[in-house]
């Protein structure tokens, strides 16, 4: 465990070009340490999107997470943000995928990187790790942390977001590990065994885990749906997952 | 934010925001996680106005039984007002009375 941490708002290149915002924790001292990309919930760029950071710093990781609402509204405005952002009907997936691959680039470039990197994101940021590592080959470990709409039917696609990610399966480039609550109803457990299938058929490397009693967004400890027992779980197979992947 | 369900309404009066009142133009009313509630989901309603910029929001977030109680209650009070004034009805009012 790395007790001695640095934590830090920095900005980095993201889509076409633009600076956004990201947080940046990682442990101190000259590594090297590899990095994890972490794709905020829903929520947005909030308290516990930093905990999360600062807990990949704590077991010898430097993460980053970028603000995806960059160009919405500013974090001191979060609620309201959120509120343009899902009336606007979310994030564009081509800006998602360059703000990810620009935060990669940003923990690859710094002196104590290892050079690997993992990607992990909640909620809405579950979905986009499928989108980004389907479209970028930056990253040698995935996971998913109960991403709604990865099945999505195409009544619900948009020019924002126009392709489901279970279509990109074949593109998938690292492995994932998915986490899921059986509870969980974005995404169902029919939509969870349909992108399983998916996976199976393509031949990609892959790991799922459901968990009964719980639903979706069970590791929030500051939210009514937490499941201690369950998410304690479940983060040691994030763990053992990355260890695996990027150690 | 996983369901995406979002339906847009144009609609003209006020609300009192963060920042005092100001003129609405639509509500977005979302079914989905909620921001502040201790809910899985929420029916949210944001009575905006974009021109205004971000803060011009008056938002709530509601169980689905206090949205349907709401749904039942602006439609009784729309039905007495058509009663009391139906020389204001609106159509809008008129297809709500005769549901």
């Amino acid at each position: 465990m790395y007790r001695n941490i640095i934590s830090e708002e920095v900005s980095h290149r993201g889509y076409n070009g633009e600076d956004i915002l990201a947080y940046y924790a990682r442990p101190a001292g000259n590594g090297p340490f590899p990095g994890v990309v972490v794709l905020h919930h829903m929520p947005g760029w909030d308290e516990w999107s930093c905990e999360v950071a600062r807990k990949f710093a704590h077991h010898g990781y430097a993460a980053a997470v970028p603000y995806l609402f960059h160009r919405f509204g500013p974090p001191e405005q979060m609620d309201d943000t959120i509120a343009k952002v899902r009336a606007g009907g979310g994030v564009p997936d081509a800006m998602t995928i360059g703000d990810a691959v620009g935060a990669a680039q940003f923990l690859k470039a710094q002196p104590n990187s290892t050079g690997k990197l993992g990607l992990i994101g909640f909620c809405s940021g579950g979905r986009q790790v499928v989108l980004v590592a389907s479209n970028s080959k930056e990253f040698s470990a995935a996971v998913d942390c109960w991403g709604g709409r990865v099945v999505a039917p195409a009544d619900t696609l948009t020019p924002a977001q126009p392709k489901a990610p279970i279509d990109m399966t074949a593109d998938l480039h690292p492995p994932l590990l998915g986490i899921f609550g059986n509870e969980d109803q974005a995404p169902s457990p029919d939509q969870v065994n349909e992108h399983e299938a998916a996976l199976k058929q393509a031949g990609k490397t892959y790991e799922f885990h459901r968990y009964d009693g719980a639903g979706h967004g069970f590791f929030a400890a500051d939210r009514a749906n937490y499941r201690p027992v369950q998410a304690t779980d479940a983060w040691g197979k994030v763990w053992s997952w990355y260890d695996k992947y990027l150690k | 934010m996983c369901s995406w369900i979002v339906e847009k309404a144009q609609l003209s009066g006020s609300g009192k925001g963060a920042n005092g009142w100001f003129e609405l133009t639509e509500a977005n009313v979302v079914y989905d996680h909620p921001y502040h509630a201790q809910l899985d989901h929420a029916l949210c309603i944001d009575f905006v106005n974009p021109g205004q910029g971000l803060g011009a929001r008056v938002a709530v977030e509601l169980t689905v039984e206090g949205a349907l109680e709401l749904i039942k209650a602006i439609e009784m009070a729309l039905d007495r007002g058509r009663h009391l004034h139906p020389d204001v009805a609106t159509p809008r009012v008129e297809m709500l009375a005769l549901k």
